[in-house]
């Protein structure tokens, strides 16, 4: 296939990309030499992207281990004077913050980017929380791209802003940033291969000691200031007055606006912010001295409004009273809060639902999933359990018919949450589950934890070898790296043992007796046990040549006909295993052979076709 | 001139790539173009919608009651997005049902796909296309997809020529695939010209 149009150095050519392609691409363009990120929807395709042409380009692109080290790799480039960047998503930044609240009072040498997609709406993610407070809070420049140009465009600034003012920038976009495609002109691809870059040591700036920051902090003030000046006459921020009234805008709500305007066919003024911390207050009060009032348009909170609401004197604010704080916006939304602040009629197409009713089709574990042989056979073992769960595809677990999981709230938590589950004294027993990417982003402290403080818990490590929700990136257990050489590949059985558990036992799911064996004898035991469950995710197996023909029916061993009880072959839930007059039947097209339907059933009804 | 484009389908079908395709077409066509998707969680064969919006537009989202293509890929879907669909719409429905796991599962039932149709032409102008059967005759089930792409290339006032998209197609998939393929779409093409 043709060379990937990332890394295609035609200026001037116009190439359909994904935001976050954009995003790598303007990193590109702007000389980035150290990218590191976690994966995580809606950010995980940026440094797909960017190990895709690494070693081509002499750029060092890495999976991390978590976000908070991706940011840190990155600032150690930084420091050394190279451009580097971390991308994460939203939540990711929680994990990195601890570094990131500190990293505005060193600054940074070089440029340091950092990427925060936010998920509004929560297509794939635990919460929406809003990461320009976190800027904010962090003391760092903020800028919103709102398509696919201006993702790359912004990003090449933000790495140029970050090196004007030596200063972190937190590029934010959101779900429909990010996985919004349009049409994006390249610009020029530098050869930036053979830079050097040292370190200039200089404690009183990177080492931050109580004597250091007290002297750092004012400095990020004064900082903060000029960024504010600058954002004041930024090229990144349009304003156009046309009439009394006006919005104020910023993200992918940009869009929804002036198509809005453009639909009503009113006049208006409106202030489109492309750096939105520091806010151009300059700039907004010259924009409320022509305006009688104004309207903020903003995803999810109101962080423009309050400070516009600080500045506003005698101009009428309004914003979250007709724009809604939560979930992503849609542009009927938009274009009737512009109708309303302007006064004019709109009526939203109306909704129309179907009279049929349609079954729901929510996201499942796909067919041959090891996670549903594991969680089936967790079940079958009969002692009272609570499943304090993890963030990854297992999560789907935690929906009938399996239900397996009775908690879920952050990567790693699980295992810390078991162990409070323990100390508290419930009688079930507790087990967590926390797959292999997420154990190596943050289980691992809380298993060592666990050890330490003597809780007697099972710990369930999936390990389908990859980190599949997000596309199958690669993790220090795999033995590859982002960029696809060879590497060493992390041992989980002993690291738990060094970590200090009592019991270790290791089975694949697909062999679903010996599973049942060792998850019973796992919770017969005391102490700190710990069951890797290894097998490659079905997806992953499709493209190694893992999967099996698909098993076959003996219509007059399956009893479903006689006995509607039955159907224990439907109770795994998998789309692979349907139910047709009166029987099991196998879904051949999404079978991929995985043999738990076969163990299943109580009467060696489904059965394994010898290959041919 | 703006034409809006939805493709629902379930995860897995191969909408993104539909969307490649669209959108590579549209830029070798002098067009701009924009649109969103899903990935991650909504995936894993749940329910999957991509706007593709060629010409002059900026939101990467079609408003409600603006689409004038619906390219549905599973006939159960076609009918969760009658909002979007424009008055006049044209549609291209594969008339292949993939039941939902809920459904496997006996606690909701899939409708007659026949009915499904029926309602569906209440909101707009209805293309059956055979797309399983075709994308066997192709030589894979899983050119479906272009299957689909090739009726809706063949619906009335399409703005892209079918032979930018068999490009488009080419230059996408898998190079051993490309005749594959380019089969399956000429096989949607003509199902819907008759």
């Amino acid at each position: 296939m043709a060379k990937p149009s990332i890394a295609v150095n035609e200026p001037g050519r116009r190439v359909f990309l994904l935001g976050n392609l954009a995003i790598a691409r303007g990193a590109l363009e702007a000389g980035v030499r150290v990218a590191a990120a976690y994966p995580g929807t809606p950010s995980s395709e940026i440094l797909d992207a960017i190990a895709g042409v690494a070693p081509e380009l002499g750029i060092h692109a890495e999976w991390s281990a978590n976000e908070k080290v991706a940011l840190e790799v990155a600032i150690g480039a930084s420091y050394a004077g190279a451009r580097a960047m971390a991308a994460m998503k939203h939540v990711g930044v929680n994990v990195a913050l601890d570094a990131l609240a500190t990293l505005a009072y060193t600054g940074v040498n070089g440029a340091l980017v950092l990427v925060s997609a936010d998920d509004p709406g929560m297509h794939s993610s635990q919460n929406e929380q809003d990461n320009r407070l976190l800027a904010r809070f962090a003391k760092v420049p903020c800028l919103e791209p709102y398509d696919a140009q201006s993702a790359k465009d912004y990003t090449r600034h933000a790495f140029e802003l970050s090196e004007k003012f030596q200063t972190p920038v937190m590029l934010r976009t959101t779900t429909r940033v990010s996985h919004a495609k349009g049409d994006v002109t390249l610009g020029e691809l530098p050869d930036f291969r053979g830079e050097k870059f040292s370190f200039q040591k200089d404690a009183r700036r990177y080492v931050c000691v109580p004597a250091h920051s007290r002297e750092l902090h004012p400095i990020l003030n004064r900082k903060l200031a000029e960024l504010e000046r600058y954002a004041n006459g930024s090229e990144l921020n349009r304003m156009r007055l046309e009439g009394e009234k006006g919005i104020v805008v910023a993200g992918v709500a940009r869009n929804y606006v002036l198509e809005a305007v453009e639909s009503l066919g009113v006049e208006v003024s409106i202030l489109e912010l492309g750096i939105t911390h520091p806010l151009p207050r300059r700039l907004l009060e010259r924009f409320l001295g022509h305006v009688e009032e104004v309207l903020v348009v903003e995803e999810l909170e109101p962080f423009i409004e309050e400070q516009v609401r600080a500045l506003c004197g005698d101009v009428a604010v309004r914003g979250k009273d007709l724009v809604p704080r939560e979930g992503e916006l849609t542009p009927e939304q938009v274009e009737q809060a512009v109708a309303r602040f302007l006064g004019v009629e709109y009526s939203p197409p109306p909704r129309r639902s179907p009279r049929l009713e349609l079954p729901p089709r929510p996201p499942v574990l796909c067919p041959g999933c090891s996670h549903r042989a594991l969680f089936y056979a967790l079940k079958k073992v009969t002692k009272r359990k609570i499943y304090a769960g993890d963030i990854g595809c297992y999560t789907l677990g935690a929906m009938p018919p399996l239900r397996a999981m009775d908690t879920c709230l952050c990567m790693g938590s699980g295992v810390s949450q078991a162990q409070g589950f323990y100390h508290a004294g419930v009688e079930e027993e507790v087990v967590a589950l926390i797959g292999d990417s997420t154990f190596l982003h943050a289980g691992l402290p809380a298993l060592l934890n666990a050890a330490y403080n003597r809780a007697e818990i099972l710990v369930v490590i999936l390990d389908n070898r990859t980190t599949a929700m997000t596309g199958h990136q690669p993790h220090p257990g795999v033995g590859v790296t982002a960029t696809g050489e060879e590497t060493f590949a992390l041992d989980f059985a002993a690291l738990a043992k060094a970590l200090g558990a009592s019991y270790v036992a290791k089975v694949r799911p697909n062999d679903f007796e010996a599973t049942l064996r060792v998850l019973e004898e796992a919770l017969s035991r005391r102490g700190l046990r710990v069951v890797i469950a290894e097998e490659p995710c079905a997806l992953l197996g499709k493209k190694q040549g893992l999967w099996k023909t698909p098993p076959r029916v003996v219509e007059e061993r399956c009893e479903g006909y006689l006995c509607s009880a039955c159907r224990a072959c439907l109770r795994i839930g998998c789309p692979g295993v349907g139910w047709e007059n009166g029987r099991a039947r196998i879904i051949e097209e999404l079978c991929t052979g995985c043999g738990l339907c076969i163990a299943v059933c109580p009467n060696e009804a489904i059965v394994e076709v010898e290959r041919c | 001139m703006l034409t809006n484009i939805l493709i629902a389908g379930v995860g897995g079908q191969g909408i993104i790539l539909l969307s490649d395709v669209l959108g590579n077409a549209a830029i070798s066509s002098g067009l701009s173009v924009r649109g969103s998707e899903t990935h991650g969680m909504a995936q894993r064969g749940g329910s999957v919608v991509a706007h593709v919006r060629i010409g002059e537009a900026r939101s990467p989202l079609i408003p409600r009651g603006r689409a004038d293509y619906l390219l549905a890929l599973e006939p159960l879907e076609a009918l969760r997005y009658l909002d979007y669909l424009k008055e006049g719409c044209l549609a291209a429905v594969s008339t292949s049902p993939i039941p939902p796991a809920s459904v496997h599962a006996k606690v909701a039932g899939y409708p007659c796909v026949e009915e499904v149709l029926e309602e569906l032409s209440e909101y707009a102008e209805v293309f059956r296309v055979n797309a399983l059967k075709l994308a066997k005759r192709a030589g894979a089930v899983l050119t479906a997809n272009v299957v689909m792409l090739g009726a809706l290339s063949a619906l009335p006032g399409f703005p892209l020529d079918a032979q930018t998209l068999r490009e488009s197609v080419a230059s996408r998939v898998p190079p051993k695939t490309v005749e594959m393929n380019l089969k399956a779409f000429n096989l949607g093409r003509e199902a819907v010209k008759g």
